[in-house]
């Protein structure tokens, strides 16, 4: 990401009337923002029984996270910091509720009442100190320890995240655990440098085999063949043998690319999430002389 | 802000050890139609704190729920359900103020949406 908006300024200055009205009326951004807060949904794993529960919505925005919870038929808070974006979420007219907060000063919500919170792109802020009072370390800690108390026993918590650095990722991560969370990151398509998403998966409780992070998605975007983890096996083999051929020897042998540096391409390109065609007998295949 | 939030809001301010049930001061309040819903009701039913809501639906100018913490046999009368739904789900708070019942500071409400920022010196 070229530009970080937590570099530019605080979220309630960045977020303005006409950045905020800018973010809620481009269709990219709509299209992800549904996108991520459907898979954050998924991700929750809340019991599939039909019953709608009390969800937090966490820098809930202009409340287009929200609304994928209001499509499943869910009762949300929304928490934000922005007045602007709040205001267009009313325009929107959003099911929830929704509060001025700041998550770094914790949430004000009574212990053990909530079944599940998201937040999509939005506890990266908290790495940041906008104020001389604001100290990242204790701001996460008030926030982690606040959402800790009221969500329910077992109740989990899934934020999408965009961590700066690994160093950052550690600090969310490590709050999170000091706060008596389990759980773990969860990164669908890691190999892709657009479509890669990165999930804090929480689990509110004691450690059991349930708190324990799934799996991230990978390769395709559409589609999710099972033949791909095989391939994927091969290739290592082929990548470690290729690194200990002696430099000159690669220099000599020019007989052109070849079947399998083809194949092994493809294979990058499948697990990076783009469309690339299947293999077949035809895939590089010598073409005639006469050509 | 409907009255499911402040049932579950509470003061976070510093020091301050029963933030539970603020307070509301009512200048308007405004009624939305939500479909009925009586699994979430019942779902949410044990998590109520009954005096608070019955407390803040009385600020609000409604007095049919039973002061009494209601049985759990009571979840399936449709009427009481329907009052419960009301009170929950319906009524809105437009504008007014949340009242931190410890340290009096007021959270004002505009449009809905109560501000919940605190000072430098609160947190």
């Amino acid at each position: 990401m070229a530009n970080r908006p937590e570099l530019i300024a605080p979220p309630e200055i960045f977020y303005d009337d006409t950045e905020a009205r800018k973010y809620t009326s481009s269709s990219r951004i709509i299209d992800i923002q549904a996108k991520l807060s459907e898979r954050a949904l998924e991700l929750l794993a809340l019991p599939d029984d039909g019953v709608p529960r009390l969800l937090l919505d966490i820098g809930c925005g202009s409340g287009l996270s929200g609304e994928t919870l209001s499509e499943n038929g869910h009762q949300w808070i929304g928490l934000d910091i922005s007045q602007s974006m709040l205001n267009i979420a009313l325009e929107r007219e959003v099911e929830g509720d929704l509060l001025l907060g700041d998550m770094g000063q914790g949430l004000g919500l009574r212990p053990g009442v909530v079944d599940g919170a998201i937040s999509i792109s939005a506890v990266q802020w908290l790495c940041n100190a906008d104020k001389a009072s604001h100290e990242p370390r204790l701001r996460l800690k008030a926030f982690f320890g606040s959402l800790y108390r009221c969500l329910a026993r077992g109740a989990r918590a899934v934020f999408q995240i965009y961590p700066e650095s690994v160093a950052q990722r550690e600090l969310i991560l490590g709050a999170a655990m000091r706060a008596g969370f389990a759980g773990g990151v969860v990164v669908d398509y890691p190999h892709s440098s657009k479509s890669r998403k990165e999930f804090l998966v929480l689990t509110c409780g004691p450690p059991s085999i349930s708190s324990e992070a799934p799996k991230g998605k990978v390769g395709d975007m559409e589609s999710c063949s099972d033949d791909e983890s095989s391939g994927d096996e091969e290739n290592r083999t082929v990548c470690i043998s290729d690194r200990h051929r002696p430099r000159k020897k690669q220099k000599i042998t020019n007989k052109g690319k070849g079947r399998e540096w083809v194949l092994k391409k493809k294979e990058q390109m499948r697990r990076k999430g783009c469309a690339v065609p299947p293999d077949t007998k035809y895939t590089a295949r010598k073409r005639k002389a006469r050509f | 802000m409907r009255l499911l939030t402040h049932n579950m809001l509470s003061s976070n301010i510093k020091g301050v050890a029963n933030g539970f049930p603020l307070l509301i001061e009512v200048e308007k309040v405004i009624e939305k139609q939500v479909d009925f819903n009586p699994d979430f009701l019942k779902n949410i039913f044990p998590k109520i704190e009954w005096q608070a809501l019955v407390q803040a639906s009385r600020s609000m100018g409604y007095s049919e729920l039973p002061e009494e913490s209601p049985e759990s046999s009571m979840l399936d009368s449709d009427d009481f359900l329907m009052k419960f739904h009301h009170v929950l789900l319906e009524l809105h708070l437009e504008e007014g103020a949340l009242v931190c019942p410890e340290t009096g500071r007021k959270f004002p409400v505009n449009k809905g949406i109560p501000n919940m920022l605190l000072h430098e010196d609160e947190v």
